[in-house]
């Protein structure tokens, strides 16, 4: 028997059925469902008279719309309060495993609530309407985005019809410095490989440093794997994945548990197995990154500059920097040091748990955010996550230091509610995409880890979080 | 969905590269509950010169006559020519539904993000990959002649300019087949019911903490 990948082992063991041309049948364990890609789903259903195959594998949560503040007044856009009125009663219509609508105590961004919940377990397959579901590959499972029209396929007939990709393994060797996170790791592999990098693949990340990473770490690598363009990523099951799980709401207890940490014990790639591609990176040469520009891949270091795009040789590549340069309204070779910024966002699916809270809080306590921040801001990413911060005091080290405390949602990721950039604003963000418009309007993302959001907003411009003090 | 066998048509020109999924349909567009009416907002942020909101009146926003699109040599083009890792970002199926409304036909790229390419073809909007060098070619002769038309035959996996030249594109059998025959995905999924039926008990007694 060859050595097989950790990728082979979750695709093997959920193909139900396969065609001539590799188009295959992957039967789906865990369908998580928010309500910005769900309504057409539903009503797809109910138009063709058919219902869910398995309504204990969805577990569904309201987190895009929903506002961050004065919850007492609702939803205030009647659109967006439709939306999730829609996702109540389809709820209510066809059921699920656990739903946490707006309001709900344990409501949240629908990729922390998974593994918090114990709905996202090793060895899994898991679908989710959004890009980001790559986040619960940390826990050792095969998890992607999907669209609509999937999302209603899943529904159906509780498969996905899909080919399988081309692995790609990342190793980062070698010890984190000081400061330097999983976010750190992740810009800097989509800076080395680009957001195409990825496309066909699916990535398993290994190494020293992936390894020393705590379960939330895994979980910002594998939620950025889309924006280096890999639908999946993942990280090989080891003793914290199984400590992470153990006692959570909707995990196996008794012997159940016994049985299910046997088999995850085996969710690892085999000592031999290739891949299709191999990237590696040396850990410990990782700085603090910086978006500049209006893609990921648009990335420097805190001790870089914002690149010049008539050194660029391919006409299109310098074209795109050049756009971007002008959205942004950054010049050639300007110190990233010296970008001001107007507004700081800590929150989203890819930075927004109890951990990235901690560090966040570390930074500035004791400390004000510049008095030319105009709005910094915390959204922890559920309301479990938001109560334990409030245990630990972490709130009120943010609200002394002038950040506002919120409630948990996507917020200003990605705009869909009422935290939003205006035209022109510059943000440093702990979100995932830096795209035009992407947090309103003429907005412009810069993304760093929670670490280097904090002492930006003390600082009121990027400063080096290894020196910061 | 609508079969699609050949097609033939007026390109567009979208000279840029990495075109992400939230400029082809920015987010405000997402919260409607239909499946259509994202027409008027392709390329929403681009095309106009005010911000859209859903629910205004499209037709009466100020239109930036400098985006491709609104050039009138491109009206009614149902054929788009763009550049490298076209749709790349999320997963949202507003895009290929956006550019569907809007009303074209295919995508001809060196290059398209894998969420986007797997939604476009299940709404039957054709994805074209091509060598960066042949779509150089295609944007060189589209800019040069107004009125340029290509025409697309799905059966034969090629495309076909005015001057008589022909290039293969590929397709997965499975994929090439659904949108030749307009095949409602789930329909041909609830063929395999048995198997699936089959597959989960199997499934559960392997891994039975995953039912209960």
């Amino acid at each position: 028997m060859s050595a097989l990948t950790l990728y082979d082992k979750l695709w093997d063991s959920h193909l139900v059925h396969q065609e001539a041309d590799g188009t295959a049948l992957i039967y789906i364990d865990r369908h998580l469902v928010h309500e910005v890609t769900s309504p057409q789903a539903y009503e797809g259903l109910k138009l063709a008279g058919r219902k869910p195959w398995r309504v204990d594998s969805v577990v569904a949560t309201a987190d895009h719309n929903t506002p961050t503040k004065d919850w007492d007044k609702g939803i205030r856009d009647p659109v967006s309060r439709l939306q999730v009125e829609t996702l109540d009663a389809n709820i209510r219509e066809f059921g699920a495993k656990a739903y946490f609508p707006f309001l709900d105590r344990q409501q949240g961004i629908v990729h922390v609530i998974g593994p918090e919940q114990g709905a996202t377990l090793p060895g899994m397959t898991l679908v989710c309407g959004d890009s980001h579901t790559s986040t619960h590959g940390a826990l050792g499972c095969l998890a992607f985005g999907i669209g609509t029209s999937e999302v209603e396929h899943v529904l159906a007939t509780q498969c996905m019809m899909m080919k399988k990709a081309k692995s790609m393994r990342i190793v980062v060797d070698g010890q984190l410095g000081r400061g330097i996170s999983a976010k750190d790791i992740i810009l800097a592999i989509i800076g080395k490989i680009g957001t195409a990098g990825g496309t066909g693949y699916a990535i398993e990340y290994a190494g020293s440093a992936v390894s020393a990473l705590s379960m939330e770490g895994r979980m910002t690598l594998c939620n950025m794997s889309i924006e280096a363009g890999a639908r999946a990523g993942m990280v090989a099951v080891d003793e914290k994945t199984i400590e992470y799980v153990r006692g959570r709401p909707l995990a196996p207890e008794g012997a159940m548990w016994d049985k299910a940490v046997a088999y995850w014990r085996t969710l690892a790639s085999d000592p031999g197995a290739s891949f299709d591609k191999v990237v590696t990176l040396n850990g410990s040469e990782i700085r603090p990154q910086v978006t500049w520009g209006t893609s990921p891949q648009m990335v420097t270091t805190i001790d870089g500059k914002v690149p010049d795009p008539a050194k660029e040789t391919d006409p299109v590549m310098r074209e795109w920097m050049e756009r971007a340069l002008r959205y942004m309204d950054l010049k050639p070779d300007t110190p990233i040091t010296e970008i001001r910024l107007d507004k700081i966002f800590i929150g989203a699916c890819t930075n927004s748990r109890i951990e990235d809270l901690r560090v966040a809080a570390q930074v500035v306590e004791g400390k004000r955010v510049a008095p030319s921040i105009k709005l910094a801001m915390v959204v922890p990413g559920s309301g479990l996550v938001k109560r334990q911060a409030e245990k630990e005091g972490l709130d009120k080290i943010f609200t002394a230091a002038g950040f506002e405390w919120r409630q948990p949602g996507c917020s200003m990721c990605l705009g869909m509610n009422d935290d939003q950039l205006s035209p022109g604003e510059r943000c440093a963000s702990t979100s995932n995409r830096n795209f035009e418009g992407r947090q309103g309007p003429g907005g412009r993302t810069h993304l760093v880890s929670p670490a280097m959001a904090a002492a930006a907003a003390i600082a009121g411009h990027f400063v080096d979080v290894r020196t910061f003090s | 969905m609508e079969k699609f066998v050949r097609r033939e048509g007026l390109v567009a020109p979208m000279d840029r590269a990495n075109v992400d999924t939230d400029a082809i349909i920015p987010k405000q567009y997402l919260k409607s509950i239909k499946r259509t009416g994202f027409g008027p907002n392709l390329f929403d942020a681009w095309r106009y010169l005010d911000h859209g909101e859903p629910g205004m009146d499209h037709s009466k926003r100020r239109v930036n006559p400098d985006f491709v699109l609104n050039q009138p040599r491109y009206r009614g083009a149902t054929i788009l020519l763009a550049r490298e890792n076209f749709g790349c970002g999320s997963s949202r199926e507003h895009a290929p539904w956006a550019l569907l409304q809007y009303g074209f036909q295919a995508v001809i790229a060196p290059s398209f993000a894998d969420i986007f390419y797997n939604n476009s073809l299940k709404n039957g909007l054709l994805l074209i990959r091509l060598d960066a060098k042949i779509v150089d070619q295609l944007f060189r002769e589209t800019l040069a002649s107004e009125g340029y038309r290509l025409a697309v035959d799905l059966e034969s996996q090629t495309v076909a300019t005015p001057g008589g030249q022909s290039f293969r594109f590929d397709i997965d059998s499975f994929a090439k087949h659904c949108l030749l025959n307009g095949l409602d995905e789930i329909g041909l999924t609830l063929e395999h019911a048995d198997k699936i039926k089959a597959f989960e008990a199997k499934h559960r007694e392997r891994q039975p903490w995953l039912f209960s």
